[in-house]
């Protein structure tokens, strides 16, 4: 059943409004830069897109913008920590921190600087843009730096969220952001920690057979759908939300991995570096668990709606289902 | 503009001397690292760092410090060097340069070492950070007088990121941001004008919005004028292009681009055998045998 971090909407099978995640973003920036005089924006030519035209049209004097420039975005970005400020740099994730991946590693991680990195329009329910704009790779790229976090919310409110936590945590992070309407799952007053997984739906201890999905980013509602629909079916399924990835919350994960037979990992992003990889890394060593990744399989996305898109590449409540109860047949 | 009077240019050349007399002995015992540049910018780090910089080595986070930032990292021997002898560290940790467990890294770590500003090796990002620095600081005070130093190489120059830097520096006019390149002529695999023609560098920098001035990099005299000058300059961000000689003060190394990525002991043959090369450097620099400037003091 679905946990008190779930909206009534979902839980009573209403209409669910969607909502792009950037939206939660540009209202946290607003409130993170009235909170703190520190945070300052910078961003390449898409403050409307990125919705960082909130903040700057509040604080002109702490916005600067950069002109399409994203390797320039990151270590002025990295300067302007050293003197103090709290940068939020924003672009598109394919050009920030896909573009600039090496002034991210060298000026902003190594340095330990204060940086928050924000890319917006990942994934491939970025749609019509095609393959050339839709980052699903960004996250792999960031877990491999040290020091940096990695997070993926789910829904407008954690993205607002989110953008408050990493103002306030001291070191760079990274969070990804999405184009188009995400279903809003979570409420205002779910938790948000960074670092720590949420439970989202308990399932029915009673069925045999458990499935446990743990999810991440914009995927969170049809990972709630297809646990629903498992148990219908008579399979037990559970979802934990792995907001953060990195550093991933080792203590959740082990005990959900204990309490079910399978895990399926559920992302928008390459099945290769994201979730998938490093819940699969962390359980491997622990307590090897029999597992299924959702999430794109090597490939590069294409023009579409984001509703085909998702569906095409096997990241539809159907998928999902069909995956988990594959692995829990075999 | 800070006066120097010919005394104190003897003292800062002798600075500058010992400086590169410590570089060739953390060189050799390092056994690898760059030679050309380091000594070809040591009266540029003395300079700065005995005469102009507001900076305090025994409180190297002194909020009001002007802020030194190295874009072309591997001539951190100079730096380390010049940090050591400025009284950041004991002189004699510079024998630790790229040994296991140093705080003098292969590049610069800031993490590692109080009063390094950043750290740096991959090239053409210095400025980026530099230029960041600069518009914080003017966020906080319009009429800041601290300075944000920015010094590159010129093969680095290369770097598209140099230019996205140099944009936004002209377009934020930022009076603070002072750009020191070293022009030396050479890179790693030769001559900048055969492995990327830099020329008309001034003209680039004028394009996009700098104050430009064009020096001698190994005089005193005219590197204090230039500084002076630029620190003047009120509308515009500054770059002063210091020519200098790579290998500056060892004759023998002079001007050879070889000499860029090697260590005494591991350096070109033709001119002084490997076994020789540390001792006969640094004979040159103690009898003053090199090429310094002796014009500095009209």
């Amino acid at each position: 059943m679905f946990t008190d971090n779930i909206s009534d909407a979902v839980k009573n099978g209403g209409e669910v409004e969607s909502v792009a995640t950037r939206n939660g973003f540009g209202d946290g920036l607003l409130e993170a830069g009235t909170r703190d005089a520190n945070v300052v924006a910078l961003c390449c030519d898409l403050t409307e897109s990125t919705k960082t035209h909130l903040f700057a049209n509040e604080f002109p004097e702490r916005f600067v913008q950069i002109g399409v420039a994203e390797q320039n975005l990151a270590s002025v970005g990295s300067g302007m920590a050293a003197m103090g400020k709290i940068p939020f740099i924003t672009s598109y994730a394919m050009f920030s921190p896909g573009r600039n991946w090496e002034q991210i590693r060298t000026t902003i991680a190594y340095n330990n600087a204060n940086v928050k990195i924000v890319g917006s329009h990942a994934g491939v329910s970025v749609g019509p843009d095609g393959a050339t704009h839709q980052a699903i790779e960004d996250m792999a790229i960031m877990r491999a730096i040290p020091n940096m976090v990695v997070i993926a919310p789910a829904d407008v409110h954690e993205a607002h969220k989110v953008t408050l936590a990493a103002a306030k945590y001291d070191g760079p992070v990274y969070f990804r952001l999405g184009r188009s309407g995400t279903p809003v799952v979570t409420t205002e007053e779910t938790p948000f920690e960074i670092g720590k997984a949420q439970l989202m739906f308990t399932r029915d201890e009673s069925l045999e057979k458990s499935v446990g999905i743990v999810s991440t980013g914009s995927l969170l509602y049809n990972s709630l759908m297809a646990a629903h629909e498992l148990q219908t079916q008579g399979i037990g399924a559970s979802v934990l939300h792995m907001a953060t990835i990195k550093p991933l919350d080792t203590e959740a994960l082990t005990a959900f991995a204990a309490e079910h037979d399978v895990i399926v990992t559920v992302e928008e992003h390459q099945i290769n570096g994201g979730l998938g990889s490093a819940v699969a890394e962390f359980l491997s060593e622990t307590n090897p668990t029999k597992m299924a990744r959702i999430g794109i399989h090597d490939q590069f996305g294409q023009s579409g709606e984001p509703e085909e898109l998702i569906a095409h590449y096997g990241m539809d409540v159907p998928s999902i289902v069909a995956a988990a109860k594959k692995l829990i047949q075999n | 503009m800070q006066y120097l009077s010919s005394d104190q240019i003897t003292t800062l050349e002798k600075q500058a001397n010992e400086i590169r007399q410590s570089i060739i002995e953390m060189l050799t015992e390092a056994g690898s690292g760059h030679t050309a540049g380091p000594l070809g910018m040591a009266d540029v780090f003395t300079l700065l760092y005995f005469a102009l910089l507001k900076h305090d080595p025994k409180n190297p986070d002194w909020a009001d410090r002007d802020r030194l930032i190295l874009s072309n990292g591997h001539i951190c021997p100079v730096l380390y060097a010049t940090m050591a002898h400025a009284g950041y560290f004991p002189v004699e940790e510079l024998l630790t340069l790229r040994k296991f467990g140093s705080r003098l890294q292969g590049h610069p770590h800031r993490e590692s070492l109080p009063g390094l500003e950043n750290s740096s090796g991959p090239l053409g990002s210095g400025l980026s950070q530099a230029v960041g620095m600069a518009i914080a600081d003017r966020m906080d005070n319009p009429y800041t007088s601290k300075f944000v130093y920015c010094l590159t190489g010129d093969g680095e120059l290369q770097e598209g990121q140099i230019w996205e830097a140099a944009m936004l520096a002209g377009k934020e006019k930022l009076h603070n941001l002072i750009v020191i390149v070293d022009r030396n002529g050479f890179q790693i695999d030769g001559y900048t004008q055969d492995v990327m023609p830099m020329e008309p560098l001034a003209e680039k920098w004028e394009s996009f919005g700098f104050d430009v001035q064009e020096v001698d990099g190994h005089s005193m005299r005219a590197l204090n004028d230039a500084i002076g000058k630029a620190q003047a300059v009120y509308s515009q961000p500054s770059v002063i292009i210091a020519h200098t000689i790579g290998g500056k003060g060892v004759d023998v190394f002079e001007r050879d681009f070889r000499w860029h990525g090697n260590p005494p002991g591991k350096g070109p043959e033709d001119r002084v055998p490997k076994s020789e090369q540390a001792k006969v450097a640094l004979e040159k620099l103690r009898t003053l045998a090199g090429t310094i400037d002796k014009d500095n003091h009209a």
